[in-house]
């Protein structure tokens, strides 16, 4: 039997393989990566949302657009990318068995970089064989690569960061979010997250489940019920939504088949992983992990241990000396140290016990029970400034650690300091002057930064807020303005509409408001003709 | 992570529940009772669950039901699902047609 042999294979060409590939082709590797899927970059290009962490992490920049560079790096670095190429097997030696063209294909590899990924988890309830419940992914699959919807109105099930995520593009594809449930008493993901949906009027729903789908040959109704301490649905408290699609947000597990067929020890990491050291190297010499696959994470961390990987297999085979490898992995490592930080960091997972910042104030309660702040909260946090100051200036509603900053880069005049540490909460600096230009706006992946004025004189105030919905309203536009929760608070007018290639895709709405709304009004719902 | 099973352990008698009819194997048809059945005749390791029901052989290779399938043999045991070994993944690791299997290329 003959093989073609490379120096590297990878198995999965998301962001974790394409950053091994990357990494070490541009070491000097010979590198292929194979990929089940007919296109490469995994989930990336599902990802139409900004990123989160600091520039080098990519923030703010679309996960698509994340995709798009990989790819191109991938392609000047020399590496080989095959498609539509099952790895079936990883048998004694590194030897692989790659389906592709209705045929078997043999393969040897010096290093095999296993970045499978993870996959959707399901939960079973009466009905969740009917056509229409679905995996977030799935809906995101539907709607960012085939521009179809997966239904007209959709019950979420799960308020991780992937339930939230998906709940908003839902929402930018023209679906309604009837709500979003999670058997947890606590919002899951990010509260910038849950609240750009709360101010929609999407309500959330914790310490509730699914109990029904009902429908004949598809689903037309969601039955919820809210759940005791031990997760089991109290008879009584069932609510009933008209729904045809349930989707499912309620975990991955890693994909880890391959490395278990290798021979690699596995440990339990919300499902059975490859345990790795901090190099990426499994119990087999030169068979790496990366990413998901290797216990779940974002894709943010996936792309540096994708690199750490790379890394490493170029060393194993002599393409990086020891002196530049440690510098090396040393940098990768203290990158992903910082999205290991923050109130989400793994080291926090599944903790419910956080009631104060790292600064000590003290979190909203509200916003991890309802998806969003109550009236007078953001007033406590850093961000909220000088709270009916003169003259327009932001207010960053940012009220937990996540590792994130572009804010801090986006005003030139100094108003945003986040400071060295990368989960630090953002404050306004009010000794600076805001020229309202909206960069800080728009680059807040989270969406949670405002312009307030109350000062334009009338008795009125302008609210410019971060605006994803097409079509884009007019200025002139009459409509109402909806307060964190989404409850309808007073009459609103479009007074301006800004775009820029540099915002890319985020609008800057600014409403008008009767002046005592200025703080409360963060929705513009645009009057049905 | 996995410890070896006592093969006399006494789990009880089988009690029906109210979801035993819950399809938990789409791709196979198999359900909750019947796999907790198959616990009380004695299967009680996932690769035995498997090949005593089908459970986890269909199209999705059990990449849907697996975590299911755990969840209630860890209940009917009472062990935590981290306990559990996941069936033992073999090639192909895919589901893939003969023809393919048979198809080797034995070219550079």
């Amino acid at each position: 039997m003959k093989m073609k042999r490379y120096e590297l294979a990878v198995i999965g060409a998301g962001p974790a393989g394409l950053c091994a590939a990357i990494e070490a082709a541009n070491a000097g590797m010979q590198v292929v990566v194979f990929d089940e899927n007919a296109k490469p970059g995994g989930q990336l290009f599902k990802q139409i949302h900004k990123f989160f962490g600091s520039k080098e992490h990519g923030a703010k920049i679309r996960g698509f657009r994340i995709g798009q560079q990989l790819l191109a790096q991938a392609k000047e670095a020399g590496v080989e990318v095959m498609l539509d190429s099952v790895v079936m097997g990883i048998f004694d030696c590194n030897e692989l068995t790659v389906m592709h063209n209705d045929a078997t294909h043999h393969y040897k590899a010096d290093n095999i970089v296993i970045a499978t990924g993870a996959m959707e988890n399901a939960i079973p309830f009466d009905g969740w064989t009917l056509p229409g419940v679905i995996g977030a992914g799935a809906a995101q699959t539907l709607m960012n690569l085939h521009g179809v919807q997966p239904g007209s109105r959709v019950l979420m099930l799960g308020s991780g960061n992937v339930g939230l995520v998906v709940s908003f593009q839902l929402l930018q594809a023209g679906v309604q979010v009837a709500a979003v449930v999670d058997a947890a008493p606590r919002v899951g993901g990010y509260g910038v997250h849950a609240a750009k949906l709360a101010r929609t009027g999407v309500p959330f729903y914790l310490s509730h489940t699914v109990v029904k789908a009902e429908g004949e040959d598809h689903v037309t109704a969601a039955v919820i019920a809210q759940v005791n301490e031990k997760f089991e649905p109290i008879p009584g408290t069932e609510k009933r939504f008209e729904v045809d699609t349930i989707c499912l947000a309620v975990g991955l597990s890693p994909m880890s088949q391959l490395a278990a067929m290798a021979g690699c020890e596995m440990a339990e990491k919300g499902g059975r992983a490859p345990v790795v050291d901090q190099y990426g190297q499994t119990s087999v010499p030169g068979i790496f992990a990366a990413g998901d696959v290797a216990g779940i994470e974002e894709a943010s961390s996936a792309m540096i241990t994708g690199r750490i990987t790379g890394a490493s297999a170029a060393h194993r085979s002599g393409y990086l000396d020891d002196e530049a490898f440690a510098a090396r992995t040393q940098e990768l490592r203290a990158s992903l140290g910082q999205l290991h930080e923050g109130m989400f960091s793994p080291a926090n997972k599944g903790r419910n016990d956080l009631t104060v910042t790292d600064e000590g104030i003290m979190l909203s309660q509200s916003l991890l029970h309802k998806g969003y702040m109550e009236d007078g909260e953001i007033e406590r946090f850093p961000g909220a400034g000088a709270v009916h100051t003169v003259g327009i200036h932001p207010v960053i509603e940012c009220s937990q650690n996540i590792p994130c900053n572009p804010c801090q880069d986006a005003c030139r005049f100094g108003c945003i300091q986040v400071g060295d540490h990368i989960t630090n909460l953002p404050s306004v600096n009010q000794a600076a002057k805001c020229v309202g230009c909206g960069v800080c706006v728009a680059n807040c992946s989270g969406q949670a930064i405002f312009l307030v004025d109350e000062s334009i004189g009338d008795g009125a105030a302008s609210v410019t807020l971060p605006y994803e919905f097409w079509p884009l309203p007019a200025v002139g536009d009459q409509g109402t303005a909806l307060n964190r929760a989404g409850k309808p608070v007073c009459k609103a007018e479009v007074v301006n509409v800004r775009q820029a290639a540099a915002m890319d895709g985020t609008a800057l709405l600014t409403m008008k408001v009767p002046k005592e709304y200025a703080m409360t009004a963060r929705f513009f719902k645009k009057e049905e003709a | 992570m996995s410890q070896i099973l006592d093969r006399n352990m006494d789990i009880g008698p089988f009690v029906p529940q109210p979801d035993d009819d819950l399809i938990i194997c789409r791709c196979e048809e198999i359900t909750k009772g019947e796999i907790r059945q198959a616990i009380h005749d004695g299967m009680f390791t996932m690769n035995e669950i498997k090949r005593y029901l089908r459970a986890g052989m269909g199209l999705c290779q059990g990449k849907t039901c697996g975590r299911q399938v755990k969840g209630i043999l860890a209940r009917e045991l009472g062990m935590s699902p981290a306990q559990i070994d996941d069936c033992t993944p073999r090639s192909p690791n895919r589901p893939a047609e003969m023809r393919v299997l048979g198809n080797e290329v034995d070219k550079v």
